[in-house]
C-alpha cells in the first residue's frame, strides 16, 4: 500500500461474509438452499440510509473494488481509480457496497465451493445463473445491510447489465443507474468469442468434465487460452499497436539468424493467461460467460426494450468508449434510444478513448469528469431526499 | 444570459417537456427547469459543455443532430428549442421538419444575416462580415448556412410551417423599435415560435 495514501484510497479494507439460509429460486428453475456472499463496504451509511451505492462487477471482477487488503498490499482493488475520497464515487459522500457475485470464485458460493449435499465441490453441477439471479441475491444483501434503496447502482460491461436489471426488477429501490460500456444483449460475435473461451477450457484434458478440483488438477492451459482470447477483445487494435507494436522481446528477425523470436504481445498474452489461470476458477469462467450470453434485457417484455425500460423509475447515465468493439458505442446508443423512447431521464457520453473495452477501468480525464459530474448529482439528490426512494 | 434566451423563456409552459438541440453548457435548460419546472433534455456534441451540463444536474445526450434525430419519437416533446444553431447545421430545412415532428412547437433563434451592418460590411469591403456576433472567418466558421429574416420566413411558407410568434433583438437592449418595424434590416437576432 503506497505510503501516506497519495492516491486517495479508502485505505485498508476487510472483506466480510454474509450467509443466507433462505432458499433462492433461480431463473433456471433450480434453487440454492443456502449460500454465502463475500463483500466489502467503503464509507459510512448516513442516518437516512439514502447514500448507498452498489457496484456490480464484470466478468472477472470481485468484491475487492477499492483500497488494500493490508499495509503491504501493492495492488489496490480493481476500481480504485473511481472509488475513494474525492474520486467520482466519493467515499466521503457515499456508502459503497461491492460483492463477489454468486457463482464467483473469490469467496462467494460458487462452483469451487463444497456442495453440502454431496460433500464434494459443486464443479459443473453448480446451477447455471442469470444476471437476474445476481440481482435478487444482491437485494438480499441490501436487506441484510439495512439498505432500503440505492442512491445508485453502477456497473461496467456485465456489471452494467446487472445495473439495468436492478432498474427493472426493483424500480423503487434505485434512484440512479450508471451503465458503462455495456449492452442490452450480446451480439452473435460476442457469444462466438465466449464460446471459443469455453471451448478452450472444456477441451483441456485437465478440465475433466469440470471435476478438476476433485482430481487436484487445474485446466491452466485452457483457462489461460480463454483469457488470451478475452484480452484481445478488451483492447483496441490501436491500443495493442501502441502498447506492443511489433517490438520483439527476444531474438531478431535478421537474415541468417534463426534464433527463436518472441514478440512483446506474445509474451504479454502468455503472462495474462498464466496469471489468470492461477487465480480464477474455470467453472466460474464458464458460468459467467454463459450469464453474459443469456442476458437479454427485453426478453420478458415482448422483446421490446422500450417496454422494458418503462418499468424503470430512475435516472440513467450511459457511457461508451469510441474504440470499444466488444461493447461498442452502438450498443450503448441502443440503450439510450430505448430510454428516450421510454421517457426515462438519461444522460449519455461517448468517450474518445484508444483503449477499447478496457477503457472503462481506466482514469481517462473526460470519463472521470463526466462520471464525477453525474455522481455529484446523485449525491445532491440523495442529500435532498432523506429516507431515499420509497 | 443571451437576450434570445430570455425571450424564449416566456414561451415555455410550466411543467412542459422541452428538448434543447445544441444546449451548450446547459445554462438555459437549467434556468427553464428552475423557473418553469420543465422536464428537460439537451443534445450537445462539445465534451466540455456536456460535462458542465451534466454537472448542472441535467439530462444531456451526446448526439450530433446532423446525423439525424430519428431516435426521438413523434410528438414526444411539448417544445423543441434550437438556439443559435440553425446556421451551423448541415440541413436546416430537415432539422426544422424534425423539430416539428418531435415537438408540438419549435423555437428557433438565429443571427440575421440581413442586418444592415452585414450588408454594409459586405457592400463596402467586399468581404464576408466578421463581427462580435459572428467572429469567425469564412473558412473556419461553424456557421455554414446563414440566412436572413426574410429567407427564414420564406422557408417556413414553403414548408407549411406556421409562425406563432416572432421577436427581434436589435443592436441595443433599449431600442428594439427599429428591429420590430424593419427586422430584416435591424434585427441582430431573430427568434421564432413555430408549429405545423
Amino acid at each position: 500500500m503506497p505510503a501516506l495514501n497519495p492516491d486517495a484510497s479508502v485505505g485498508v479494507v476487510h472483506p466480510q461474509t454474509a450467509r443466507f439460509e433462505a432458499p433462492l429460486v433461480l431463473a433456471c428453475g433450480r434453487e440454492l438452499t443456502d449460500y454465502e456472499l463475500v463483500y466489502e463496504t467503503y464509507g459510512e451509511l448516513n442516518a437516512h440510509g439514502s447514500n448507498a451505492v452498489l457496484i456490480c462487477h464484470a466478468l472477472s471482477g470481485h468484491h475487492h473494488a477499492a483500497g488494500y487488503h493490508n499495509k503491504d498490499d501493492l495492488k489496490p482493488g480493481w476500481w480504485n481509480e473511481c472509488i475513494g475520497p474525492g474520486k467520482p464515487i466519493d467515499t466521503e459522500r457515499f456508502f459503497v457496497v461491492c460483492l463477489n457475485n454468486l457463482g464467483g470464485c473469490h469467496g462467494s458460493t460458487g462452483p469451487a465451493s463444497i456442495n453440502q449435499e454431496t460433500g464434494r465441490p459443486w464443479g459443473p453441477d453448480f446451477p447455471a445463473l442469470r444476471v437476474r439471479d445476481w440481482v435478487h441475491s444482491q437485494k438480499r444483501l441490501a436487506d441484510r445491510l439495512g439498505i432500503t434503496g440505492w442512491a445508485a447502482v453502477i456497473g461496467g460491461s456485465l456489471g452494467g447489465m446487472q445495473a439495468m436489471r436492478w432498474a427493472l426488477e426493483y424500480p423503487n429501490m434505485v434512484q440512479h443507474c450508471v451503465v458503462i460500456a455495456s449492452a442490452m444483449k450480446l451480439s452473435a460475435q460476442n457469444i462466438a468469442f465466449n464460446e471459443i473461451a469455453r471451448h478452450a477450457i472444456q477441451s483441456d484434458p485437465d478440465f475433466a468434465a469440470g471435476r478438476y478440483l476433485e482430481r487436484n488438477s487445474v485446466p491452466a492451459q485452457g483457462l489461460g487460452l480463454a483469457r488470451m482470447v478475452g484480452h484481445i477483445t478488451y483492447l483496441s487494435d490501436d491500443a495493442m499497436a501502441r502498447k506492443f507494436g511489433r517490438d520483439l522481446r527476444t531474438g531478431t528477425l535478421d537474415q541468417g539468424d534463426e534464433s527463436s523470436v518472441e514478440f512483446q504481445v506474445q509474451s504479454y498474452l502468455r503472462y495474462q493467461g498464466s496469471q489468470f489461470s492461477s487465480s480464477f476458477d474455470a467453472n466460474t469462467y464458464i458460468l459467467m460467460t454463459q450469464a453474459l450470453d443469456y442476458f437479454d434485457l427485453a426478453r420478458e417484455y415482448g422483446d421490446d426494450p422500450v417496454a422494458a425500460f418503462q418499468q424503470a423509475s430512475c435516472s440513467f447515465l450511459v457511457v461508451s468508449f469510441s474504440t470499444d468493439w466488444r461493447f461498442s458505442p452502438q450498443r450503448s446508443r441502443e440503450i439510450v434510444d430505448a430510454l428516450i423512447a421510454a421517457d426515462c431521464p438519461v444522460s449519455y457520453a461517448e468517450i474518445d478513448a484508444r483503449e477499447g473495452h478496457d477503457a472503462f477501468l481506466l482514469p481517462l480525464p473526460r470519463y472521470m469528469d463526466v462520471f464525477r459530474a453525474y455522481m455529484q448529482r446523485v449525491g445532491e439528490s440523495c442529500a435532498q431526499q432523506p429516507g431515499g426512494p420509497s | 444570459m443571451r437576450q434570445d434566451l430570455t425571450h424564449i423563456q416566456r414561451w415555455i409552459a410550466t411543467g412542459s417537456k422541452v428538448l434543447d438541440l445544441g444546449c451548450g453548457n446547459g445554462e438555459f435548460l437549467r434556468l427553464l427547469q428552475d423557473s418553469r419546472e420543465v422536464r428537460g433534455m439537451g443534445l450537445e456534441i462539445d465534451s466540455a459543455n456536456i460535462t458542465a451540463a451534466i454537472g448542472r444536474g441535467l439530462n444531456i445526450v451526446e448526439q450530433n443532430m446532423d446525423r439525424g434525430l430519428e431516435n426521438f419519437p413523434d410528438q414526444s416533446f411539448d417544445t423543441v428549442v434550437m438556439a443559435h444553431a440553425l446556421q451551423a447545421v448541415h440541413f436546416p430545412d430537415r432539422i426544422l421538419d424534425e423539430m416539428l415532428r418531435i415537438g408540438r412547437e419549435g423555437v428557433v433563434t438565429f443571427p440575421n444575416f440581413g442586418h444592415w451592418r452585414c450588408r454594409f460590411y459586405l457592400a463596402t469591403r467586399g468581404r464576408m462580415p466578421v463581427s462580435k456576433f459572428m467572429p469567425h472567418n469564412w473558412y473556419d466558421t461553424p456557421n455554414i448556412h446563414f440566412c436572413t429574416v426574410t429567407d427564414f420566413e420564406a422557408l417556413c411558407r414553403d414548408k407549411g410551417i406556421r409562425i406563432l410568434d416572432r421577436e427581434m433583438v436589435g443592436n441595443t437592449q433599449r431600442r428594439p423599435l427599429l428591429a420590430g418595424i424593419w427586422p430584416n434590416l435591424f434585427a441582430v437576432t431573430a427568434i421564432y415560435r413555430i408549429t405545423r
